[in-house]
Parts: structure tokens; sequence; C-alpha cells
């Protein structure tokens, strides 16, 4: 059942198609453009240089290395936010006494930026102003994340998970409650302990949340997290978390190399149509068994 | 009489820990932003509040000099990430409701070239088309304006995603009534659609006013006055390196600010907020 009209349906969409045009298809095509198209210094003649950009990039060490750093980012904050996010969740939704005000309270960092929860840790991390880096510091270990490249990376994931556990425990819960009380029940008459009712039932009918959650985890620790990096480390000391959002933005807006920094936007958006596509593949399957 | 054993209070212990590890960083930046700034530079922060609470936010509200720098006043950044956030989230909820009307209640040519159009904005997230999304602002001339900071961000796939679906469950005899009645496209749409769409635009309208105020980078890159700084990128340029000799006081009453708007629409809206985010993720 439709409504018939030639000229209303272009005019409803037209505001979005607008900004899709110019905010998004425009600059994401000048980014494919731009990635195999060599500038001179002063930006006025370019020359098609097929896949000399992505050369440089691919074959650069220090991309390499942003590579490998972004992969034990990416990797640990998943599996931290995810792992303790999973934990909190399975308790909080067990027959407990303040399950609401439990709830309540690990929900709220949802609200924080990355950038902000950055800030908080560095409060508290800080060698010189921090309670805990103090401490670290007089108990003989020689800490500062602004010098040592390894301590850098931990903050960063660690400021990065603290943050996404709120987002993972909502969607658990969700999860949790979905599934059926009976299962639960007929398992603990026949005798299952909390820990195999988990393993066995529990687990495995989250696994769409799960899989969901992993995607959606890669995404925030492959992007959103500039903000965290950004007000932490800078990327340093050295490039020890510099991840290749970061190097987008370091190499184009600070080194203004636009080939070069457009190569990696458009490698960087592979792996996100790629995430997404993986995504769907998954949804789809999930509704056909639904 | 059935004694508390010890393995029913572990759950408990486990989900304080939990809760304090989350509250623990917070904490500390209350009690802080109520000391001078000599107190937390020396690292010598007690964990109660001291004196100088209210003269800390007037001063940083106001915008006032610190010891070591003067910054934009809080008054000024609250304000823009406001106006951000809210033109984010009323304009992506504006243009993608009447984007899912339109493909929901029409059969037009080109409808699916469209929906596909609107859908691969999933996979450009502003992060990965940075610098020409950059570029194309600054041709338009929106370089440190509200347009510049708002518009390039509206487009969105999953709010268009999810008022679809929503739209798709209202039934066929409603509209054949409405049709029967004589309203057109136009009527329906205002009559019967936007009422029944209540509770989905509250829920998204929370999601999405958190996702505008949080912007980071693309905030950082359109800005360069003072007075159109947002709040969250105006913190850590308050804190450049981070040394100990800050104006700490001043970056912790600002932090507290920063936080506060967000975190007031998740706790007070938290139910909407929860199926806003359930619904429009899946």
């Amino acid at each position: 059942m439709t409504f018939d009209s030639r000229l209303l349906p272009y005019l409803l969409l037209a505001p979005q198609v607008a900004v899709t045009l110019v905010f998004f298809i425009w600059p994401a095509a000048q980014a494919v453009w731009q990635s195999v198209h060599l500038q001179d210094a002063f930006g006025i003649r370019s020359e098609f240089v097929w896949f000399e950009n992505f050369e440089h990039v691919l074959t650069d060490p220090n991309y390499l290395d942003t590579l490998k750093v972004t992969v034990i980012f990416s990797v640990a904050v998943t599996v931290l936010s995810m792992g303790t996010a999973l934990l909190l969740a399975v308790l909080a939704d067990s027959k407990i006494k303040g399950a609401r005000a439990y709830k309540t309270l690990l929900i709220w960092p949802y609200a924080l930026a990355p950038a902000v929860a950055a800030v908080l840790w560095m409060f508290i991390f800080n060698p010189d102003i921090g309670s805990f880096g103090r401490a670290l510091r007089a108990l003989g270990y020689d800490w500062d994340y602004r010098l040592n490249g390894g301590q850098a990376l931990w903050m960063v994931i660690m400021a990065a998970s603290w943050k996404q556990v709120a987002y993972n425990f909502i969607f658990f819960l969700a999860g949790l409650q979905a599934i059926p009380r009976s299962v639960m029940e007929a398992a603990s008459i026949d005798g299952a302990g909390p820990v195999r009712r988990f393993w066995t039932i529990t687990f495995p009918l989250l696994s769409p949340t799960t899989f969901f959650l992993l995607v959606v985890d890669m995404v925030y620790a492959f992007f959103e997290t500039f903000g965290t990096i950004h007000a932490l480390t800078q990327g340093g000391p050295g490039k020890a978390t510099e991840t290749l959002i970061f190097r987008v933005y370091h190499d184009g807006v600070v080194n203004n190399d636009l080939g070069g920094s457009s190569a990696q936007s458009v490698i960087l958006m592979v792996i996100v149509i790629a995430l997404t596509a993986v995504q769907f593949r998954f949804i789809e399957r999930k509704v056909h068994y639904a | 009489m059935k004694q508390t054993r010890f393995i029913d209070v572990v759950p408990h212990i486990v989900l304080i820990v939990g809760v304090l590890i989350f509250a623990y960083p917070i904490y500390v930046t209350l009690i802080g932003s109520t000391w001078d700034s000599g107190t937390i530079g020396r690292g010598g922060l007690p964990l109660w509040p001291g004196g100088e609470g209210a003269a800390n936010y007037a001063q940083a509200w106001a915008g006032e000099a610190g010891a070591r720098a003067k910054y934009t006043p809080v008054r000024t950044m609250m304000l823009n990430s406001l106006i951000m956030a809210l033109a984010i989230a009323l304009g992506k909820i504006a243009i993608s409701i009447l984007s899912a009307y339109a493909v929901a209640f029409f059969r037009f040519p080109l409808r699916m070239a469209f929906f596909w159009l609107i859908f691969i904005t999933l996979m450009l997230p502003v992060e990965v088309r940075i610098i020409p999304t950059y570029k194309v602002v600054a041709d338009l001339g929106l370089i440190n304006t509200y347009a510049g900071l708002a518009i390039p961000l509206i487009a969105s796939a999953t709010a268009t995603l999810l008022f679809r679906q929503f739209f798709l469950t209202i039934p066929d005899e409603l509209l054949e009534a409405a049709k029967i009645d004589g309203a057109g496209p136009v009527r329906f749409f205002i009559d019967v659609v936007l009422p029944l769409s209540r509770t989905n635009i509250a829920a998204l309208f929370v999601i999405l006013f958190i996702y505008g105020w949080n912007q980071y980078l693309w905030p950082l890159l359109v800005t360069s006055s003072g007075d159109m700084e947002t709040i969250v990128t105006g913190i850590t340029k308050m804190i450049g390196t981070g040394e100990s000799a800050n104006d700490w006081n001043l970056i912790m009453a600002t932090t507290v600010l920063a936080m506060l708007p967000p975190v007031a629409v998740v706790v007070l809206m938290q139910r909407w907020f929860v199926k806003g985010l359930v619904d429009s993720e899946k």
C-alpha cells in the first residue's frame, strides 16, 4: 500500500541525498582520485601514478609498524572491554539484590567522549600529578608513559577499553534478557552448576550479540579512539601509539601529504567495507535462522 | 535459617569493584576541581573536597586567565558543543525520517538506487574521508561555522534504516483508512506517522545527542578560532603536553562540566537510551 505522487518522494529524499553526495560520496571519490595521483609541491599539477602511492605506503616500514600497533591495540581493546562487560552483565543479570542500581552505575560511562576518558585516566596515571602514577614511582617502578612506548600503549589500551565496557555491557545485558528463563531453570533442575550453565547454555545463545559486538568494537578501536590517542599520547612517544587513523590525520593535516594520506584513507575504507560486509552476512544468517 | 555463604557474596564484590573502577576517576576529577592548581600540580591531591570549588568553576566558566594561561570560556565552549550536538541530532532525525518515509510509502523510479546511496554512508565514517571532506567544507567557506561543524555529520544510514524498519510495521489498514478519509501523504505523515514515531524519535535523540556532543576529530579540524571551540577538544588544548605546571584546577572543573550534559541525558533518559541503542544498532 503506497501513495501515488511523482514529485513528492524526490523532495523528501532531497536533503539526505544532497548531504550524502556533497559530504560523503564526493569526498570519498576525491580520496580515491588523489590516491592514484601525485601532486606537485604547489598543488597545481597532478600526475596519474597508478598504484605508486599505495606502493609507497605499503612498503614503508613505518606504516607496517603502525599497522602492527593498530592490530595489537584493537585486539586488546576488543578482548578487554568485551570480557569485562560479559562478566559484569552475567552477574548483574542474575537474581541479585540491587541489580537495578548496579546497571545504572555501569551504564553511564557510555556518555563519556573517548577523549574525556583519556583525560580522566591521565588525571590518575600522570607520573607527576596522578595518584596511581606517583604510587608506581614511589614503589620504585620507572613509570612515565610520556617517555616509555610500552607504557604509553598500555595507557591508551586501558583508557579506550574502560570507555567501551559500558556499551558492551548494555548489549550483553539485552542479549541475556532475551534468553528464556525456562531453559536456565531446566538446566538448573538437571543439576548443572552456574559455571556449566554459562558455558553450555548462556554463552552459545549469546553468540549473535558477541559477534555483533566484535565488529562494533573493532570499528571503535580503529576509528573512534582517535580522541583517546590524541588526548593522551599524540601517537608517541616516537610512534609507539600511532594507529592507522592517527597516521591518516598526521600525514594529511600535519605533513600535508595528500596522495599518501588518501591512499591510507582508501585502505581504511576497504577495511570498513570488509567489516560491514562481514556484519551483514552475519545478520542475514541470523534472520534466516530466526 | 540460611547462612550467607562466601560464594553468594562474590558477585557483589565483583560488581562493586566494577562500579568503583568506573567511578574512581570521576571522583578524583570532582575532588580536583575544588582545590588550587598548586596542590594538584605537586601531586598532593587529598581524597576530600577543598575550598576552591566555587572559585574554580566561576573562573573556568567566565574564561578568566589561570595562573599559567588564558583559555576560551567554558560557557562559550559549552554553547558551541550544545549547538553542534542539537544540530546533529535534530538534523539527522529530520532528514532521515523524511527519506525513510519516501522509501517506505512511495514507489518511484530509482527508489532502490537512492536507498543504496544512503546505505553506503554506513561504510564511510567521517574518519576515513577526513581530508577531502575538510577540503569540501573549506571550499564552501564553512570553516569556523556551525554549519561546517554539523552538516557533514548529519547524513546517517542507521537512523534512516531504523525509521524505515519501523514504518514497515505500520499496518496497511491505517494507510487505507487515511486514504478513504481523503488524507494525502503530507496529512498522513503529520497526523499518523509522526505521533507513532515519538518513542523512536526520543530514543534516537538521546543517542545522537551524545554522538554529537562527543565529536572530536571533526571539530579539531574545522575550528581554528577560540570562539568556535567545542568543549571536548577544548580540554585537550588546555592540557597541552601535560606538564605538572598546568592550571589543573581549571582543567578538572572544565572536564566535569564537559561530562555533565551527556551523563545527565543517559541517567535521566536511561530507558529510552537503552531502547534507542539496542534498536538502532540491530
